[in-house]
């Protein structure tokens, strides 16, 4: 990367190429992958800019063995990454749910695809059970959701710097859309920026003759008696609850005087910014409120929106993944109205939102 | 001082005795692989990946970095170390079920890509961790929780031939072999020549140790050692399947 993005630079490229090139400016070193639609171009364009950036890349044999291998690097102390999408992602609980209980700071990309089962290669939202709270375990993960490209490049970054910083593994949360559509976005070096990299850090195999010079790392995730786990587990979770108010991020716009407020995340918020924009020029008090994080989830801000406005609308291509995220965050708030729009693996338009409200009258 | 007595010096003293059976297989495994670390001076560089099963007991069993990881998974542990720090030794320490069922895919495809790395495979017939089910291995006949009436290999098939499979689709640079519990001076001689053969970054190095578990096979110190010396061995031939001289020889 020391050349290629020194300076800042407006480009126009599909998501999935933003991505490679963002794992190259976060400094990551290896990426660990297995084919599937949509985020294949992320191995395409890795591999590709892997040889001229010392970078390493292997092709594995499933996305158990991506996920493994992904968590190995990181232990020898790598930045290390992968990317895959629907039954790619449901393998990846296996690893997601190790470095979980591990603290392994491994990145996951995931491009969601249409399901359960193999359903279409194109789109959805129907992974936000998975990447949240997939696995045998409690959602120690860190899940971002973009919306475009820039932030696919910036939350990229992101995920790596917060991963490493707190020791949990962090997830991009895309979609086929994303993935292989083009627009606009300015790459740039972070560090130009002001932003100082998170410096990844070996678990095993560090300097000195364990036992003499220092302790030999012995690093499990097995128990033997209840006890042990309980401490561990509720150690664990006091540390990302600590993170998740350093973490948690969340987008809202005309929330003051709204009287309706419409909800979504990733791609499906530009949706519902246009439908409140376009609401709003006709006179009509919407607002618009979106987690970025949807683990750890913006609670407090949207118990803040839910105080000022208790008429919501929430969008998603899934059939209620968010609305689950939503109704845990609003236990015990009073909500007056709740409607949906669910479209499973299907895309969401400003005007079809436009003319729910509207008909709503 | 404490007494070590025969102990390997890459003993984790704290983690002794160590908590397998009494009578099982494990321990004779891990002395021959503690003498080996001692003698090829190699515990500094050493990480030793352990699976689930059994296994998973021997996590803090040496002063060595250990990562314990899931089952079946550990060859792609070890192997994403190694591909991120190609100056360490990396050992993946695995039972039969881990190895030849559900990371048989993972087992093969490292053989095939001749990864650099070193997997041991403590075949003893069973899944022991779990209460004595069926395993890849369990021999024909053999009665186990879940082959009650003994396998039948009409239904169930054969037992699994490890390093066969993995001699077969293994690349040059390879060692693989087979040893036994009931031979130490062989096994250590085996386990020595695999552990040199990731050294000299040569490529995939297999051993598979015939070994036992008398807590399931609910056989007494005799009976345990003739079904390993009789049994097994009828089916598992104990013995050196690739080498760099058998390379030589080919090329």
């Amino acid at each position: 990367m020391d050349k290629l993005i020194q300076e800042e630079k407006r480009v126009f490229m599909t998501g999935n190429e933003a991505v490679a090139w963002a794992a190259v400016a976060a400094g990551a070193e290896i990426m660990n992958g297995y084919p599937i639609t949509p985020q294949n171009e992320i191995m395409h364009y890795w591999t590709r800019l892997a040889p001229k950036f010392n970078k390493k890349f292997l092709q594995t044999e499933d996305e158990l063995s991506a996920g493994f291998t992904t968590i190995g690097s990181v232990l020898g102390g790598k930045k290390a990454f992968s990317a895959t999408a629907g039954p790619g992602t449901t393998l990846f609980q296996e690893p997601l749910s190790m470095a979980e209980m591990m603290r392994i700071p491994m990145v996951l990309v995931v491009q969601q695809r249409g399901g359960p089962s193999t359903a279409t290669v194109i789109y959805s939202q129907q992974e936000v059970n998975m990447v949240t709270f997939g696995g045998n375990g409690e959602g120690w993960r860190i899940v971002y959701s973009t919306s475009s490209h820039q932030e696919l490049y910036d939350y990229t970054i992101k995920a790596f710097d917060m991963a490493w910083k707190y020791r949990f593994p962090a997830i991009i949360l895309g979609d086929g859309y994303q993935a292989k559509m083009r627009e606009s976005l300015l790459m740039y070096n972070p560090e130009e920026r002001g932003i100082e990299l998170v410096q990844p850090e070996a678990f095993v195999g560090k300097p000195g003759l364990p036992g003499r010079d220092r302790p030999a790392s012995h690093l499990r995730n097995a128990f033997s008696v209840e006890e042990e786990l309980f401490d561990a587990a509720m150690s664990i979770q006091r540390e990302y609850d600590q993170m998740a108010s350093e973490i948690i991020e969340a987008d809202q716009q005309q929330i003051e005087d709204a009287q309706l407020v419409i909800v979504a995340h990733g791609v499906v918020s530009r949706a519902a910014v246009a439908a409140m924009n376009r609401l709003r020029a006709k006179g009509l008090k919407v607002g618009y409120f979106r987690p970025i994080t949807l683990r750890p989830f913006p609670e407090k801000q949207l118990q803040a929106v839910a105080a000022s406005c208790n008429n919501f609308l929430l969008v998603e291509s899934a059939l209620g993944q968010l609305a689950r995220l939503f109704k845990e965050a609003l236990f015990n708030v009073p909500v007056k109205t709740f409607q949906t729009i669910y479209k499973p693996g299907v895309g969401i338009t400003a005007e079809e939102i436009v003319e729910y409200i509207e008909a709503l009258g | 001082m404490v007494e070590r007595l025969a102990m390997p010096k890459s003993w984790r003293l704290e983690s002794k005795p160590h908590k397998f059976c009494p009578g099982c297989g494990h321990g004779m495994v891990l002395k021959v692989l503690g003498e080996v670390i001692d003698e090829l001076a190699i515990q500094e560089k050493l990480i030793f990946g352990v699976d689930i099963g059994c296994s998973l007991l021997a996590w803090d069993f040496f002063d060595v970095d250990t990562v314990q990881t899931h089952h079946g998974r550990t060859n792609p542990v070890m192997v994403g170390i190694k591909r991120a720090r190609p100056e360490l030794l990396c050992i993946a320490y695995m039972g039969d079920g881990g190895a030849y069922a559900i990371g048989s895919q993972h087992l093969v495809n490292a053989a095939f890509r001749n990864e650099k790395i070193m997997a041991i495979v403590v075949n003893n017939c069973n899944y022991g961790m779990t209460g004595g089910q069926m395993s890849p291995t369990t021999l024909p006949g053999q009665k186990t929780e879940t082959s009650p009436y003994g396998r039948d290999p009409k239904e169930t098939g054969s037992p699994t031939q490890g390093p066969e499979m993995v001699a077969a689709i293994a690349s040059p640079g390879a060692y693989v072999a087979r040893g036994s519990v009931t031979n130490l001076k062989q096994l250590k001689r085996f386990m020595k020549k695999a552990v040199e053969n990731q050294l000299a970054g040569n490529g995939f190095s297999f051993l598979e140790v015939i070994s036992c578990c008398p807590t399931n096979w609910r056989t007494n110190a005799k009976q345990t050692w003739a079904f390993m010396e009789e049994e097994m061995a009828s089916y598992f031939r104990v013995g050196e399947l690739l080498t760099a001289e058998k390379d030589e020889e080919n090329s």
